[in-house]
């Protein structure tokens, strides 16, 4: 506690580059999964190759991914983004299939029955109807990206993860603890917030 | 001119022996409500979904008052025609006049005419205004299904699709839902196509049946013309066509009142019951079973007596060589 109250500007200066990390890295992510998943859900032999190799993306180690990318991108902020953001497709991707798989065939039949276009069902019927399921998925991937951004202080991305790796290295528990309830903090705040959304969205959805 | 007409439809589903529809013809006059009816797999639900173009036909032409349903684009033809499905498949996350409004939405209609439109088909329907404001989920089953009849009424279409609408309803309010599709038919003189494996609510509902068996169509005609001269025994079973009380049910008192020869009986002892003569002669048998002579009175709609039936009149109704069935009608029509 004692280096977070003489150092609130250090902290807070590594807390706004985790929240920048962490919502830039979520952006990107949320913009490529939403095509992907509506992609696999319309076809679905696509489905088993694509979750596939997110899967297998999801299973690298993150430190490793992270080294990997160095040959390919060099250091900084921008590699530890497109690891993140590789590492957030498995689960964003399937709440996505899942959510949209997921309206009652009745539903989807009444809507084109009723002669709605594919866009207009998309937009009016189905995505209201997953946006619970999608959500969710956001709020998963953001915890996951938190946590695995701070192993991204690594390649000097910056983010909480500097507090913890010079507080192992400089052999100081007190920057490793304001590190460690900083992460968390961020955790509870964007979990919270993405949760009273999620249930928004389901009222919304359920009708109640 | 025939609101609709199936010329020769075939539709194949992929790994199927059999096609799902195989060569089926007919025709529909406008305000007419015909029955598709048959077995689970006989083809009619996906003879249905070929009329909105849900499935498109592999072969054969559909004309949609006298226009050929492949000339407009499918979402255009399926907004001209109402849809209901079972289980109403009503938006979950739409309240009541969203749903409702959905179609005229599509059209562009404008808010006060579309406003308008949901209050007059709630009244349509049976239900007070303030379930404008109520989201399915807190609807019963009947009342979700009435939602989804005002809601294919909406944009007041000439034609309306039902699959199995009762389907999945308690008997009681099944019933009254028949009766009460009848009533707003009766104003409404909608051409209606309406899929059912229920014979009752078949005969109940139908002005045409369309009997269907393993894609094809085995006899389309009025009920009574197919009850009394079926096309083969598997109509025969499958609308128990022996069945004396349930061919009574489809003669209204009104015709057997008609078909009486020479002037009406007034001889013998006032009959101590009565029947009112929109009633069907199931009816008037119950009645004549309960009373103390072998007559009943027939009385019209303010009460009066406008004649007599006896056992007579109903064995004649339901005799076998009863002239009643017009010419040529029992079998499949000429295409």
């Amino acid at each position: 506690m004692k280096y977070l109250l003489e150092n609130p500007d250090v902290v807070a200066q590594r807390f706004s580059e985790h929240l920048a990390l962490t919502l830039t890295a979520l952006s990107i992510a949320v913009l490529i999964a939403l095509p992907l998943g509506l992609l696999i859900a319309r076809t679905p032999s696509l489905r088993g190759p694509v979750l596939g190799v997110l899967g297998i993306i999801y299973t690298i180690p993150s430190l490793s991914l992270l080294v990997l990318l160095i040959p390919l991108m060099g250091l900084g902020f921008w590699p530890a983004v497109t690891a993140l953001v590789a590492y957030a497709q498995i689960i964003l991707v399937r709440n996505v299939l899942i959510g949209l798989t997921g309206v009652e065939p009745a539903v989807s039949e009444a809507a084109r029955g009723m002669g709605m276009s594919a866009w207009q069902r998309l937009v009016r019927v189905e995505l209201p109807l997953a946006l619970p399921l999608i959500i969710a998925g956001v709020r998963v991937a953001a915890l996951a990206i938190i946590g695995i951004g701070t192993i991204a202080a690594y390649i000097n991305a910056g983010g909480l993860g500097r507090l913890l790796f010079e507080g192992v290295t400089t052999g100081n528990p007190q920057k490793i603890v304001a590190g460690a309830l900083a992460v968390s903090a961020l955790a509870v705040g964007v979990n919270l917030l993405l949760w009273l959304a999620e249930r928004r969205a389901a009222r919304a959805a359920y009708g109640t | 001119m025939s609101a609709i007409v199936v010329e020769q439809l075939v539709k194949r589903f992929p790994g199927e022996q059999r096609p799902a529809v195989d060569g089926v013809s007919f025709e529909v006059q406008a305000g007419e409500l015909v029955v598709l009816l048959g077995p689970s797999g006989c083809g009619k639900t996906t003879l249905l979904k070929m009329i909105n173009r849900l499935y498109e036909p592999d072969e054969g032409r559909l004309l949609i008052n006298g226009q050929d349903a492949r000339s407009l684009p499918a979402t255009q033809l399926r907004r001209s025609i109402g849809y209901v499905i079972q289980a109403a498949g009503l938006f979950p996350h739409m309240r009541v006049e969203e749903n409702i409004a959905v179609v005229p939405r599509l059209l562009g209609w404008d808010r006060a005419r579309i406003d308008a439109r949901v209050d007059e088909l709630l009244e349509l329907v049976g239900l007070p205004p303030a379930y404008r404001r109520r989201y399915p989920r807190q609807l019963s089953g009947g009342e979700q299904q009435r939602i989804g009849l005002a809601r294919a009424l909406a944009a007041d279409p000439a034609i309306m699709l039902m699959d199995e609408p009762f389907g999945a309803i308690d008997a009681i309010t099944r019933t009254r839902l028949q009766e009460e599709l009848l009533a707003i038919q009766r104003r409404l003189r909608k051409t209606i196509l309406f899929v059912t494996h229920d014979v009752e609510e078949a005969l109940r509902l139908a002005d045409r049946l369309l009997v269907m068996r393993a894609g094809r169509l085995v006899q389309y005609g009025p009920p009574l013309a197919i009850m009394a001269a079926p096309a083969d025994s598997f109509v025969q079973e499958l609308l128990g066509t022996e069945d004396l009380l349930r061919r009574l049910s489809l003669v209204p008192v009104r015709d057997a009142l008609q078909r009486q020869a020479g002037p009406p009986r007034a001889d013998g002892a006032e009959p101590s019951v009565s029947v009112g003569i929109d009633d069907d002669l199931r009816a008037a048998l119950g009645q004549l079973l309960r009373a103390a002579g072998d007559t009943l009175a027939v009385e019209d709609r303010d009460g009066r007596v406008v004649g007599r039936l006896s056992f007579e009149d109903l064995r004649a109704a339901v005799a076998p060589d009863r002239a009643a069935v017009p010419e040529g009608q029992p079998g499949p029509p000429a295409a």
